[in-house]
């Protein structure tokens, strides 16, 4: 079956439905590195336009990459709930974008819904969306999730605190973490990105990250960002693990780059809620994902990166995970070229992860080779605090030492909390006024408490 | 003894985060402007930024490099890469992978039996060539040669991936190439230099088939000291007559770092 669309005489059309999907795509470097990207404006609203009139259930009917040979369209189909499709069933995506800007619709209408979306669905409507579409129907879905603390409430924007090292120093882990801790940052997770890739090095920092939590009493989770192999040998030698992370693809092939499967994944989940270390909830996996992870792994069969990193979240939300984000700007500008597209990315993401129900957060990110600057973060953050985000990524002075790459810095995360008028979680909110790190207003104070100080001199001299 | 508790910091109560601010690079106790960083730090951020930029866009100052390299008495060839021009090789990482036609040419006409090829490429960072590439370039010829390696003409490569280094080693005929390239810059430092080194190189060799130093600086490891360490390495490959993850040797295999946990290291070059 062949699609298309006539623009003032000009037939254009699209063979498949990938080609369809990949020329409605906005423009994005990735796209153009693949091949698979519309010959400019004109084609790709063409392609816009023929999407616009397919029905949604044509992605019910065929499937982009084939489920015999991909266990990631295989959990789609299996995951697909026609009761929950039975709303929007008999809607084509040009109707669907409406139905999900309707005033009628709201968080009810979407939560009910979830089940019956597909990634394919979701990343089709989003192609002939505006950045302020975008946001409007994110703003609507709220996804709470909880451990020792409610990430995803109302009104709330949490901060994962990253304070990773060139060599994993304790020291410089610690120093860095409490650095993030005096600005608010830490509700969502305090996580490590390792630099080395062993178990010793996982434990320790797990170990580190535990100690330094407890000394302290923050209602908070903490996080190793190793492999999900790694975070396996580790439970079993019954650290302190509290979510398990693991970077996901869209597809198998994707997934196998990762070194990663579903049956790993499902194995992680048990391990973690079998240590039973959540005190009020228990979502238990973290997941980051981003654009262009499958092209660069040469798992993507020719589909467009934006409906790939769609496909991922199916991968997330079949383990109720605590948190997930998209690394948007960090994989190059091969793949998302500069601001602009980095921006439109980060918006996407948070969109289809939100209406699939995950937890979406963002990391707000680029690298020196990519046409971006600070300010373009400065602007994504903006919109995603418009449009509801779970969380942010912050780091010291935005300069993550050792991935080399440039995220939030944890003034932006203040920024946004004071000016866009967004608070902690409520357990972290409580917690930071206890400590004596913010007054009882919720105002950040200037001066550190002497007990941060101490428990940061403690933790890295037991981890050293 | 560590690091904290020996600090020279003040009684608890007075103790501040910006007392321990000299042991990691990390951009810790900045203070605060209400929501946003001091107008010092702030435009330290910026300079940062433009000079990490500008090494992305820098170009190798040839005619001194040669002028460098030339006393050290081997040929010297210069190739590029598919890519036309910068923008097209920071967008476009496979024409960063493959010579030139004329290029191929200019090395199969030079091609022979070698040890070692040295390849000096602008990478991600032209700045971290013109700032260490002669020297590095010079000590590790000699401690090549004086461990009785034959070298090919050294090859300075425009626009040019790690993986370029295998179709030029490839054509030359050399059976370790050393592949000298600007790495990504950072924030704190875009004067980065990594060598590459393969066994037997061939054209599409899988990134888990090379060693890596990285890191190479003034500032983090040193030039003598790199030398040192690359010829000790090349030595070591040359035993094993292989490279990489089966060599044991270090983890770090990708221009980039990864925040794409693959736990063997794959990532895109």
């Amino acid at each position: 079956m062949s699609y298309r669309a006539v623009i003032d005489q000009t037939v254009y059309r699209f063979s498949t439905l990938a080609e369809l999907m990949a020329k409605a795509t906005p423009q994005r470097s990735g796209d153009e590195l693949a091949g698979i990207a519309a010959d400019g404006p004109i084609e790709r609203l063409a392609a816009q336009m023929a999407l616009a009139d397919l029905p949604l259930r044509a992605f019910l009917e065929q499937q982009l990459i084939d489920g015999e040979h991909d266990d990631v369209s295989e959990l789609i189909a299996r995951q697909h709930d026609p009761d929950a499709f039975s709303p929007v069933a008999s809607l084509t995506v040009g109707a669907f974008r409406e139905w999900l800007l309707s005033s009628s619709v709201g968080q009810t209408e979407l939560e009910a819904v979830t089940y019956g979306l597909t990634p394919e669905m979701v990343a089709a409507v989003s192609k002939i969306m505006r950045v302020k579409d975008l946001i409007a129907v994110a703003a609507k879905r709220r996804v709470v999730t909880r451990f020792r603390n409610t990430l995803g409430l109302p009104g709330r924007l949490s901060l994962r605190n990253q304070p990773n090292h060139p060599t994993d120093d304790s020291f410089g882990i610690a120093l860095s973490a409490v650095d993030g801790l005096m600005m608010g940052s830490g509700d969502a997770v305090i996580g490590v990105n390792p630099a080395t890739d062993g178990l010793a090095d996982y434990m320790r920092i797990v170990t580190l990250l535990d100690d330094l939590r407890q000394r302290l009493s923050i209602p908070t989770q903490t996080c190793c960002l190793g492999h999900v192999s790694v975070a396996l040998r580790a439970m079993e030698k019954r650290a302190p693990v509290d979510l398990v992370f693991q970077s996901v693809a869209g597809s198998q092939k994707a997934n196998d780059g990762f070194g990663v499967s579903l049956e790993m994944l499902r194995e992680a989940q048990d391990a973690a809620l079998s240590l039973n270390r959540g005190t009020i909830g228990r979502n238990v996996m973290y997941f980051e994902t981003g654009q262009g992870s499958a092209l660069s792994s040469d798992g993507h069969f020719s589909v467009d990166q934006q409906t790939m990193e769609a496909r991922a979240y199916a991968v997330a939300r079949a383990f109720d995970p605590f948190m997930v984000n998209t690394v948007v700007g960090f994989i190059g500008p091969e793949y998302l070229f500069n601001g602009k597209q980095i921006i439109r990315a980060g918006l996407e993401d948070h969109f289809c992860g939100k209406l699939l129900g995950l937890p979406m957060g963002v990391d707000v990110c680029y690298t020196n080779h990519c046409d971006a600057d600070q300010e373009d973060m400065d602007t994504l953050l903006t919109l995603l605090c418009a449009a509801g985000v779970n969380f942010v990524i912050t780091v010291p002075g935005a300069d993550d030492i050792m991935l080399n790459y440039q995220s939030l810095s944890h003034h932006d995360g203040i920024f946004a909390r004071e000016t866009l008028g967004l608070r902690p979680a409520p357990e972290f909110e409580a917690w930071m006024v206890d400590v004596g790190l913010a007054d009882e207003a919720g105002r950040l104070r200037d001066h550190m408490p002497p007990a941060l100080i101490e428990a940061m001199r403690t933790s890295a001299d037991a981890a050293a | 003894m560590s690091k904290l508790t020996a600090h020279p910091a003040s009684e608890p109560a007075q103790t501040e985060l910006a007392d321990f601010a000299d042991l990691t690079q990390a951009r810790i106790a900045l203070g605060r402007a209400g929501s946003s960083t001091p107008t010092a730090h702030e435009q330290r951020f910026q300079l940062d930024h433009a000079r990490a930029r500008a090494a992305v866009w820098s170009q190798v100052d040839e005619d001194t490099l040669l002028a460098h390299l030339e006393p050290l008495g081997l040929p010297i060839v210069t190739v590029e890469s598919q890519a036309v021009d910068r923008a097209d090789y920071v967008r476009r990482p496979d024409k960063g992978r493959l010579l030139a036609p004329a290029s191929r040419q200019t090395l199969a006409d030079r091609s022979g039996r070698f040890d070692v090829v040295i390849i000096i490429a602008d990478g991600l960072s032209a700045t971290a060539i013109n700032l260490n590439a002669a020297a590095l370039v010079a000590s590790l010829v000699q401690r090549l040669q004086s461990a009785g390696l034959s070298l090919a003409p050294i090859v300075m490569a425009r626009r040019a991936r790690v993986a370029l280094g295998d179709a030029i080693g490839e054509t030359l005929g050399a059976r370790v190439t050393i592949t000298l390239i600007g790495e990504r810059p950072g924030l704190s430092a875009a004067d980065s230099l990594g060598a590459y080194l393969t066994y037997a190189p061939v054209c599409g060799t899988p990134d888990a088939s090379r060693n890596c130093i990285s890191n190479i600086r003034e500032h983090g490891m040193p030039l003598p000291r790199a030398a040192e360490a690359i010829a000790a390495l090349a030595g070591r490959i040359f035993n094993a007559r292989l490279s990489g993850v089966k060599l044991g040797e270090n983890r770090l295999t990708s221009e980039e770092p990864s925040k794409m946990v693959t736990g063997d290291d794959g990532t895109d070059t």
